[in-house]
């Protein structure tokens, strides 16, 4: 019965279940609900910036747009979706676990997404919080005051829900894999995620300390970041992007990982530079501890500061490139299968590097300078987190479906999908870097009147974004009541999580699976490529085979 | 690898050179340059640009022949080729990047010292920089503007390196308050709503703000200094080309953030003095401060700056001047 997937009934999910795939996909359905939302108040934004006259809604109510998009995008969709529901999914399943190390923590840890969303949401229609996902003090602490509070509180939540997040991946991966199976033979998505677990760990605390204090300002009336009672604004802003750049590679590691495995499976070739990739995404998490004031070139910070800041954030340009180059090379010579999965894939390979390339501009002091605080870093922050983090979702989403739900998605259905999304992203964002290097600042809710044309392209992206998601959505719905049934490894892939059924039963696998390959061994063995036999068979054949 | 594939190689890689040569000159994408700092910042993102259009080309270019060349035949149920690495590639393209980095790394660092970026009377040392204090000023056609050196300057962009410890030629104090900029030239005691400098002169604005963070940008000079309620930031630049250029607050500052802009007027010397004359004069006459503060007639938005300022100042209900407008 191993090929039989082992479907959950739908009000389980509902429920406070400690199983690592339900909260995966608990994750990822709420997450993507969030992403939703984000995305309709994306849209109030850019229908706004359809004019240079304010003529959509009031300048506090797109202050408040603004600043939720950017709060819900971040701290609601791609930090837990990439983590969350990716990380519990696939955790598990790809060392051969039967769960997460802390069941009902993780459980928890889901848990409070919805009240902290919630509280988010809520504050919109107690007093909108307006003061831009970075609530810089001063204007934190004067500006919507209830508001802010809720933000505050809901951030606080949500970052404890990652902190134990962090600590179940980190105990699980290192602890948990199945016997004989080392740290080398895991697929990298596991990497990735230690790497990205490590900056959880470190950085949420101190955005939970700038947080607090920023509470007391408000609440109590003392003057951490308040200069009328001689505190600093700019110590605010150290405290947090310590955690909020870090954030940004909690928010692409994942994805990285996600990419790695995506590839091989679909290019039908091993990936190239396991060792390389595995160690970059370590420098990575490194590097991005100490790279924080490269957000603050304008702020007061010291020459000498700025320069080491800057030549540090250059070098992370390294490690990445490194991964960069290692897809393309795995890609290269292969037998490439473009599908909806491997289109995302390589979708976010040509857009990230984009982002990457204006991530070295903007690094630059001197350059920096001018394009700070303007459309080219929206721009950018949109190329690194939309072409990059949402596209590497996505290909995920297409490529671990079938072992969600025992049904693939709808190809062609799929492709229209990326196509959509292709073009609209480009359309909306591409244009945003001659805006910034032009003049127009971003957070405005007018511009001046020279802008309009490009403005309008940009919003008639964003317009086809939106409709983008109706593919998707009406695939992913469909498709899983009544999509095409597939066996227990549709793409004949040879990571762990492929080895059991689609879904998997509870706890997994029925014993410790054996690594009878290394994760992306294609083009050595073909013994156990046959997806209509079940696993014990294949299992047995491969034993039979034993090297 | 055979000779006509590595003769199509070299081609490629000759013409990927060559297209991104010319459009990391010819990209069009920053506005006038007007200052003497803008040029250097160009030439710094023109030599980015050159290597980002490289790379992007090259990783796009390699991706989409590999999509074409290894495409899956229908049927072909085979893998490719177990490559699963190669060491010296792996090497060069990691020290070719290393190397990229650290010379663009170099390159800003160059541009950051001609700009004045390192001088250490604008990086937090000039609190106790007893040169600066005993330094006389430089000949120089304005009047000295008594320095304030010393006091509580905080880091910004000083000046460049063959002006350093000398004083600048126009000194203005610079205010961000919601939602406006007021221009305070401390050795006439003119205060302005718009900032007028004469054309290539040294020129120091000492930013900070009264309420909330502002950012101080000219986009037309390629600089931007945050204002910063509680402390003071040096900002040094030399304007070039005589004309209006508009001033813009690049820091989220609250719900009308999109419009606290003012213009900077490059004037030549002759016309400054000018300028400087008649508003000493005014001044003398009309000791009321709302007429100094008087914006362009140019502007469009007279009738809502002054509007918000009621807004802002006086209390009045939000809701009220929205049934207004």
């Amino acid at each position: 019965m191993a090929n039989q997937g082992h479907h959950t009934p739908w009000w389980k999910y509902f429920t406070f279940n400690t199983d690592h795939k339900v909260i995966g996909i608990q994750y990822l359905v709420t997450t993507f609900i969030f992403y939703l939302i984000g995305g309709v108040l994306a849209g109030g934004v850019r229908t706004e910036l359809a004019t240079p006259e304010v003529d959509f809604v009031s300048r506090e109510i797109y202050n408040s747009l603004f600043t939720l998009h950017g709060t819900i995008m971040i701290f609601l969709w791609i930090v837990p979706a990439g983590t969350g529901a990716f990380g519990n999914y696939l955790i598990p399943l790809m060392i051969g676990a039967r769960d997460m190390a802390f069941p009902r923590l993780n459980a928890i840890a889901f848990w409070m997404i919805p009240p902290g969303g919630a509280l988010l949401i809520g504050s919109f229609f107690v007093e909108p919080p307006q003061a831009g996902w970075t609530s810089y003090p001063p204007l934190s602490e004067i500006a919507s005051n209830s508001g802010q509070i809720m933000w505050i509180l809901s951030l606080l939540i949500l970052g404890t829900s990652s902190i134990l997040g962090a600590v179940n991946f980190l105990t699980t991966i290192l602890k948990m894999r199945t016997p004989g199976m080392t740290l080398y033979q895991m697929p990298l998505f596991c990497w990735s995620m230690i790497a990205a677990s490590i900056l959880i760990l470190i950085s949420t605390p101190v955005l939970a300390g700038a947080l607090i204090l920023l509470m007391f300002d408000i609440v109590a009336g003392t003057a951490f970041f308040n200069p009328t009672g001689g505190g600093d604004p700019v110590v605010y802003q150290h405290m947090f992007w310590f955690y909020s750049h870090p954030a940004v590679y909690i928010m692409i590691l994942p994805v990285f990982g996600i990419i790695s495995d995506v590839l091989p499976v679909h290019a039908r070739k091993p990936i190239f530079g396991y060792t390389a990739i595995a160690y970059s995404s370590l420098a990575i998490s490194f590097l991005g501890l100490v790279v924080w004031a490269h957000h603050m070139f304008t702020s007061g910070t010291p020459g000498w500061l700025r320069m080491f800041f800057m030549i540090a954030t250059m070098i992370i340009a390294v490690p990445t490139g490194i991964k960069i180059f290692s897809w393309v090379a795995t890609v290269w010579g292969g037998k490439i299968e473009l599908n909806s999965a491997m289109l995302f894939s390589l979708g976010f390979v040509s857009m990230f590097v984009i982002g990457g390339l204006s991530g070295v501009m903007v690094a630059s002091v001197p350059f920096d300078i001018h394009v700070h605080d303007t459309y080219f870093v929206v721009a950018h922050i949109h190329y690194v987190l939309f072409g990059g983090s949402v596209f590497g979702l996505y290909a995920g989403i297409y490529h671990w479906f079938p072992k969600m739900t025992g049904r693939k998605l709808n190809e062609p259905l799929g492709i229209t999908h990326f196509v959509l999304n292709f073009i609209g992203f480009n359309m909306c964002f591409l244009p945003m870097h001659w805006l910034g290097l032009q003049g127009m600042p971003r957070r405005v809710a007018e511009y001046d009147p020279q802008f309009t044309f490009v403005n309008q392209i940009c919003s008639v992206g964003s317009l086809l974004l939106a409709i983008s998601t109706v593919p998707f959505l009406i695939n992913a719905i469909w498709s899983w009541i009544g999509g095409k049934q597939v066996g227990a490894n549709p793409w004949r892939a040879l990571t762990l999580e492929w080895q059991t059924a689609s879904p998997p039963p509870e706890e997994n696998f029925l014993e410790n699976p054996v690594l009878w390959s290394g994760p992306y061994d294609y083009g050595i063995d073909n013994v156990h490529r046959d997806s209509d036999k079940p696993v014990e068979e294949l299992l047995s054949e491969v034993q039979g085979n034993a090297r | 690898m055979n000779i006509p594939n590595s003769i199509v190689t070299l081609i490629a890689g000759i013409v990927l050179t060559l297209i991104s040569l010319w459009y990391g000159q010819n990209h069009g994408l920053m506005p006038v340059a007007a200052s003497e700092e803008a040029p250097l910042v160009d030439s710094l993102f023109n030599a980015m640009m050159t290597i980002a259009t490289g790379l992007f080309i090259l990783v796009q270019g390699i991706i989409v022949i590999a999509i074409i060349r290894f495409r899956r035949r229908r049927g072909d149920t085979s893998d490719g080729p177990p490559i699963d690495g190669n060491l010296s590639l792996e090497i060069v393209w990691t020290a070719i990047p290393t190397i990229m980095v650290l010379a663009i790394a170099l390159y800003s660092f160059e541009i950051y010292n001609a700009m004045g970026g390192l001088d250490s009377a604008a990086s937090g040392s000039g609190r106790n920089n007893p040169e600066l204090a005993q330094k006389p000023g430089s000949a120089i056609a304005a009047p000295m503007p008594k320095e304030r050196d010393g006091e509580d300057l905080a880091a910004g962009v000083g000046a460049s390196p063959g002006r350093e410890g000398s004083a600048a030629d126009v000194v203005v104090d610079v205010k961000g308050m919601q939602y406006a900029w007021i221009f305070t030239y401390p050795d006439s005691g003119i205060v302005a709503g718009e900032l007028h400098v004469p054309a290539g002169k040294d020129i120091k604005l000492n930013i900070t703000a009264s309420d909330v963070l502002h950012a101080f940008w000219i986009p037309q000079f390629r600089i931007k200094q945050d204002a910063i309620p509680g402390s003071t930031n040096q900002l040094r630049f030399h304007p070039q080309k005589i004309g209006d250029y508009p001033i813009i607050c690049a820091e989220l500052c609250g719900a009308y953030h999109g419009v606290m802009k003012t213009r900077i007027i490059v004037e030549s010397p002759e016309e400054f003095q000018q300028w400087r004359q008649e508003r000493i004069a005014s001044s003398e006459t009309d000791n009321n401060q709302l007429s100094m503060l008087a914006p362009s007639e140019k502007t469009p938005s007279d009738a809502e700056y002054a509007s918000r300022y009621v807004e802002e100042k006086m209390g009045i209900d939000q809701q009220v001047l929205q049934q207004l407008h």
